[in-house]
């Protein structure tokens, strides 16, 4: 009994030795994307289409993979080590520190795509429980005090960026440029924000099925799919009347392609956003587009809204950023008073 | 001098009753119900379109991914925590204090700190990130690091089990076989392990179901890249926030299975060692 135990032991180390390194290397066909957390179902939908189109062209079988979380923790995984041959994010500021501290995208990456680097654009909005029983229609409905409002934490969640600095700039607009008054507006905001998750994601699951407060603020490309998924019986969507321009910025990890040799085929998939095709896929997932033809013809999934700049209003993302998000920032303020 | 039986607490019938009812309902409520609903769930659509979603590549990839992990971190850490309780069990030496101190640190730190903690070391910003870069030898956000987190957090399991085992039963008869001529290795095959076989193999299927199950740890280091880096739990995270509840409660079966599979191994284990209590 105990040399056949010992046997079996030697047997399953040897065959341990035979499994420890399964060969998952990527071949240069294969490149990753990493994106943020509601990107999930658009980027599966063009990764498919793109492989498609790749196969078609020239026979190749081309496969891109993907990864989704919070923004801030997919750069900072990206400056970790996660090899991303691209990143599709949600804002500026995240691709920006891949610049600043990796040197991992060049600094210049704005110029790289056409219009800033941004193939698309979308907006904060909100999903209400159905029929709108608490009647939201606006920024300042969100700091009422029956009103429990839920979006993902600022600190990891590009979307949540925007949707704090909507209010904010909401807020600056209604008491005409007053930043004590907006500094207020945003502290009550988030004090009735019960969950902070680390993505829009978790968000969206927090409130539709955890059934937690009374509005979900995400932007409208994730507002309109969560109404399709969960049906008009359980939620509406409302778009507010001003909001704050969303702009989702692209570029090629240019340490990663350059060190894998992907340069070629991440820059023919970022181009592909921009293509026709891939406007209509990006469109038909409810995130605006330039091109004015596509935008006419999915004019009903797009209501008129005013959009403020974070430019115009915060003077740019840096600005914002050291103002709000850093360290010791108003956010950090408004947290800890909350 | 007989002393008057006074009836104890738990004596009273009404007092039974309601502990164990209190007990029972419970365990109904916090484990039977959830239990439940995951295989409720998995299979409400029917058993083909159940394994339809089993067998989804990225899923499938999980799977297999999650088994891969288990095959070298159970094996490694039944080497560790053996090669650990024998040397602190048999042996006296400096810094055995901090050895045992040591081996119980994953289960006092959390998860999450232990993957971010492999950032600071192998990350590209980390200690040995650059070098590691440099010379093509990828560890964070692939298979390594998935295995590296689950060594850590199940580092403790099978010492834990074996130590007290070994620390009772002394090293008299090691001392008997060694005089007796018997080699070093002879001794450990021989002698030792089995003396310990029913706590090891515990310890074993504790560190296979905690490999198979850690979440907050591979979280961090995996890079959730879809079928490639998402083990079994993060692929469930991940359907789950797909709205796709039909596909989570399937894979999530698949772990369930797994731990009910072991606590009918617990009990095997328990009903062939008279030793342990409880």
């Amino acid at each position: 009994m105990p040399a056949s135990f010992a046997r079996r032991t030697v047997l399953a180390l040897s065959l341990l030795g035979l499994t420890t390194a399964p060969a998952w290397a990527d071949g240069p066909d294969t490149i990753l994307n990493v994106s943020y957390d509601i990107g999930r179902e658009l980027y599966g939908a063009i990764n498919k289409q793109f492989s498609a189109d790749q196969k078609a062209k020239d026979g190749r079988d081309v496969t891109v993979n993907q990864s989704h979380a919070g923004t801030s923790k997919q750069a900072r995984a990206v400056l970790e080590g996660l090899e991303a041959d691209v990143v599709t994010f949600n804002q500026e500021l995240d691709v920006q520190l891949l610049a600043d501290k990796g040197a991992l995208v060049s600094p210049d990456w704005k110029s790289k795509f056409p219009n800033n680097a941004s193939p698309y654009y979308s907006l904060p909005a909100f999903v209400v429980r159905s029929g709108n029983p608490k009647n939201v229609k606006n920024w300042d409905d969100l700091v009422r005090d029956d009103v429990k409002v839920v979006f993902p934490n600022p600190k990891t969640s590009g979307n949540a960026r925007y949707t704090y600095l909507a209010a904010y700039a909401f807020a600056l607009k209604q008491n005409g440029g007053d930043e004590a008054k907006a500094d207020a507006f945003v502290k009550k905001l988030l004090s009735n924000v019960p969950v902070f998750d680390t993505g829009g994601r978790g968000s969206t699951t927090t409130f539709v099925e955890r059934g937690i407060g009374d509005v979900l603020v995400t932007f409208e490309a994730e507002t309109a799919a969560v109404k399709k998924e969960y049906g008009a019986d359980k939620v509406d969507v409302v778009v507010p009347p001003l909001s704050l321009l969303a702009e989702f910025p692209v570029a090629v990890v240019d340490k990663v392609v350059d060190r894998r040799g992907s340069r070629a085929l991440a820059t023919e998939y970022l181009n592909y956003l921009y293509s026709p095709k891939g406007q209509e896929i990006i469109a038909s997932f409810n995130n605006r587009v330039q091109d004015p033809k596509i935008m006419e013809a999915n004019k009903d999934r797009f209501p008129n809204v005013e959009l403020l700049t974070v430019d115009e209003v915060f003077g740019g993302w840096k600005k914002a950023s050291e103002t709000h998000f850093a360290s010791g920032g108003k956010l950090d303020q408004v947290f800890v008073g909350r | 001098m007989s002393r008057q039986a006074r009836p104890r607490v738990g004596d009273s019938l009404l007092a039974r009753t309601l502990i164990i009812g209190a007990a029972v309902s419970i365990a109904a409520l916090l484990i039977g119900g959830p239990l439940a609903v995951i295989f409720s769930e998995a299979f409400r659509a029917g058993f083909g379109p159940y394994l339809e979603n089993l067998a989804t590549p990225d899923t499938r990839h999980a799977i297999l991914l999650t088994v891969a992990t288990a095959l070298v971190a159970v094996p490694v850490n039944t080497a560790f925590g053996i090669a650990a309780a024998w040397a602190i069990a048999k042996f006296e030496f400096r810094g055995k204090g901090l050895l045992t101190a040591l081996i119980e640190l994953p289960f006092s730190v959390s998860p999450i700190v232990a993957g971010v903690a492999y950032l600071f070391v192998y990350g590209a910003q980390g200690w040995l990130g650059p070098w590691l870069l440099d010379h093509g030898i990828k560890v964070m956000f692939a298979y390594p690091a998935i295995v590296l987190a689950s060594l850590f957090v199940t580092a403790p399991f099978v010492a834990r089990e074996i130590l007290p085992l070994m620390q009772a039963q002394g090293s008299a008869e090691e001392e008997a076989a060694l005089t007796l001529g018997a080699s070093g290795w002879r001794t450990l095959w021989s002698v030792t392990l089995p003396n310990i076989r029913w706590a090891l193999l515990y310890g074993v299927v504790l560190t296979n179901a905690r490999v198979m199950g850690e979440f907050g740890a591979v979280s961090v280091v995996s890079g959730n890249i879809r079928g490639v880096t998402n083990t079994l739990p993060l692929q469930i995270e991940l359907l789950y926030h797909d709205y796709n509840s039909a596909g989570a409660f399937a894979a999530a079966t698949v772990l369930a299975a797994i731990a009910l599979l072991t606590i009918v191994a617990k009990i095997i284990v328990e009903r062939n060692e008279p030793a342990r209590a409880g």
